[in-house]
């Protein structure tokens, strides 16, 4: 009996020193050894041989049933005026450019249809659907069984990303993290200067980088040129917790968020010891004037890292991008955009917190097959004179929108768990007046 | 794995529902997965606050007629049949059909989706729409951007050209008479993809 347990203690032993030696050390140093490029190569050529394979299975079988990958309607995108004026195009008696006719009921009864059947808000909360399927169980959406070698194959890949990888990237995670709260309290315990501040750099990129590598993450980084600098807002879109592990692999930034308890908070609090970061207590969240105070201060200083912030206020499923909260943007400052794009063929990263709790999202993401993604930094943009704060964060959402090639929205994404306001309705009914009577004076 | 067969054979009298709605069987299984998508606590059947969740449609204007035209009955639930067939009403016309008296209309055709129209209007289903009930409409269309006057004139002129029998409402027939011109096919039809 003392003879397993000796065993599997040094068996332990090794396995702790492999992923130690080969992946923790060079990853602190941001070099890599390769293996996770090869093991991209060969996981593309394989999900290409399982696409065409079950494209031709699909051409063989006699089924009836296709698939609509992309949404079940074709929308009209012309605008209300175009579309009522060619409904009226027709119609028997001469209109003086501004009356009623009973067939402009018909635009709403059909964009009410349209969005009764497929709408485009509901989705962006639930993942993206993949065009094709790349072997994984969770995304399989009416992909029907096809041959023996796609299943064996799959089989294959349910063994080595639960078995292999997973467990892998778990140490690797709990390196990481362990690694941020002890280095970040030693790093505390030294007195302000110019090596603390280097120091604290270093912890956290270390640990960012392994807690990366926990993630089999791939990330290119485009524009490193218009990379955030001190005193700025950093401000991206939102798609799950691992943005921030994705954008401070290249950079430092100082956090913002509310403060947790449990395992959480030991980090938040750690974190705090090496550099300064914004923690919220609940109670203060509600007061939007102390908010913007701190975050001011904070910005004013020069010497502190930019704040990285994430404006739509909760997590969207990278196919668009939501309306931006304006707090951000009426701190001032520069404001740094950054658009971050993943490629869902390699693993979902989407948090549908209605779902999924973190610790079950999180083991998700380590049973992936990597998370691939983009990330573009965009030339800094400030406030210009006169502009309102709205006006300047629907500015930096397009060019964010633009740059990751999402669908821009103007929607609130707090739609995910409210109700629309009345304010929207009242949108349209001025809208359609405005064709009616000519353009409203208010 | 998954497979649109399995979904398929979910649905009761499937084949009976196709047949009456001209769905193929993918855009049944799309439809079948929005109906639980909107169903979300898992009722089997709809209730008109399950389309109160859909965003965009509450910021439309005559979102609540709408919402009212599937639960035209007077019931307060909505099955998966009646579903599909309400929006049965929206598909495209089938231009190539043959005219045989003996068939009845099919659901997307061009008089039944002026019959879905009209219903919209006419809210007590006596068959005619009145100026109390234009006014209704153009109310919630125009709410607050027009005065009450405006909206009264507005409802009177258009009755004044509709109405042809000179009994003050609108009838289905003269409702249909003065949309003669009007491309109902395409308007009142959504795109489906195949």
């Amino acid at each position: 009996m003392d003879d397993a347990w000796d065993m599997a203690y040094s068996l332990f032993k090794v396995w702790l020193s492999i992923v130690v030696g080969l992946i923790v050390v060079p990853a602190m140093f941001g070099l890599s050894l390769g293996v996770t490029d090869v093991y991209m190569k060969i996981l593309v050529k394989i999900l290409e041989w399982a696409t065409l394979r079950i494209q031709r299975g699909q051409r063989d079988q006699p089924s009836p049933t296709a698939q609509l990958p992309n949404g079940i309607i074709q929308r009209d995108d012309g605008s209300m005026a175009e579309e009522i004026g060619e409904l009226r195009r027709n119609w028997p008696q001469s209109l003086t450019g501004g009356d009623f006719t009973l067939c402009d009921a018909f635009y709403f009864c059909r964009k009410g249809i349209e969005t009764i059947v497929e709408d485009q808000v509901t989705q962006r909360f639930t993942s993206e659907e993949l065009v094709s399927w790349n072997l994984l169980t969770r995304t399989n959406n009416n992909f029907c069984y096809i041959s023996v070698r796609v299943t064996i194959i799959w089989g294959l890949g349910v063994f080595i990303r639960y078995c292999v990888l997973a467990p892998l990237r778990i140490t690797l995670a709990v390196i990481g993290l362990s690694w941020l709260v002890i280095g970040t309290t030693l790093v505390g315990l030294l007195p302000n200067s110019k090596v603390k501040d280097w120091l604290s750099d270093l912890v956290h990129l270390t640990c960012y980088r392994i807690c990366a590598k926990g993630l089999s993450a791939v990330i290119h980084y485009h524009n490193k040129q218009n990379k955030p600098k001190k005193g700025g807002i950093c401000v991206a879109n939102h798609t799950s917790p691992i943005d921030i592990v994705i954008l401070a692999n290249d950079g430092c930034y100082a956090m913002v968020g509310q403060v947790h308890g449990g395992l959480m908070g030991v980090i938040q609090r750690s974190m705090l010891r090496s550099c300064p970061h914004v923690w919220f207590e609940r109670s203060e969240m509600k007061d939007r004037h102390a908010v913007a105070k701190r975050l001011r201060d904070h910005v004013a200083d020069k010497t502190k890292l930019p704040i990285l912030i994430f404006p739509e206020g909760t997590c969207i499923n990278n196919t668009s991008v939501m309306m931006f909260k304006k707090g951000s943007f009426e701190i001032g400052g520069t404001i740094y955009p950054v658009a971050i794009k993943y490629d869902p063929q390699f693993g979902d990263a989407f948090w549908n917190s209605a779902k999924y709790n973190m610790v079950s999202y999180l083991l998700r993401m380590m049973t992936s097959w990597a998370i691939v993604c983009n990330v573009w930094y965009l030339p800094p943009m400030t406030r210009e004179e006169g502009e309102d704060a709205v006006h300047f964060a629907n500015r930096v959402k397009s060019a964010i929108a633009r740059q990751g090639g999402l669908v821009d929205l103007s929607w609130d994404g707090g739609l995910k768990r409210e109700k629309v306001k009345q304010t929207y309705k009242e949108e349209q009914q001025k809208m359609y007046s405005s064709t009616i009577v000519g353009p409203v004076s208010s | 794995m998954g497979s649109t067969a399995s979904t398929l054979s979910k649905i009761p009298d499937v084949e009976t529902l196709m047949q009456e709605t001209g769905f193929t069987p993918a855009h049944m299984v799309r439809l079948y997965d929005r109906f639980k998508a909107l169903d979300k606590e898992r009722k089997g059947h709809l209730c008109p606050q399950d389309f109160g969740a859909i965003k965009e449609l509450a910021e439309n204007p005559i979102g609540d007629r709408i919402v009212g035209a599937f639960f035209s009955q007077g019931q307060e639930t909505l099955d998966f049949h009646s579903f599909v067939r309400i929006l049965a009403h929206f598909r495209p016309v089938d231009k190539d059909r043959p005219r045989d008296p003996n068939v009845p209309e099919p659901i997307n055709s061009r008089s039944n989706k002026l019959k879905f129209a009209f219903q919209l209007y006419d809210q007590d289903k006596d068959g005619k729409i009145s100026r109390a009930e234009l006014l209704q409409v153009l109310r919630a269309m125009l709410e607050m951007q027009v005065t009450e006057e405006q909206l009264e004139s507005i409802a009177d002129r258009t009755i004044q050209e509709a109405d042809l029998d000179r009994d003050e409402a609108i009838s289905f027939d003269e409702f249909r008479k003065s949309l003669e011109k009007v491309n109902i096919d395409h308007k009142m039809s959504i795109r489906f993809l195949r």
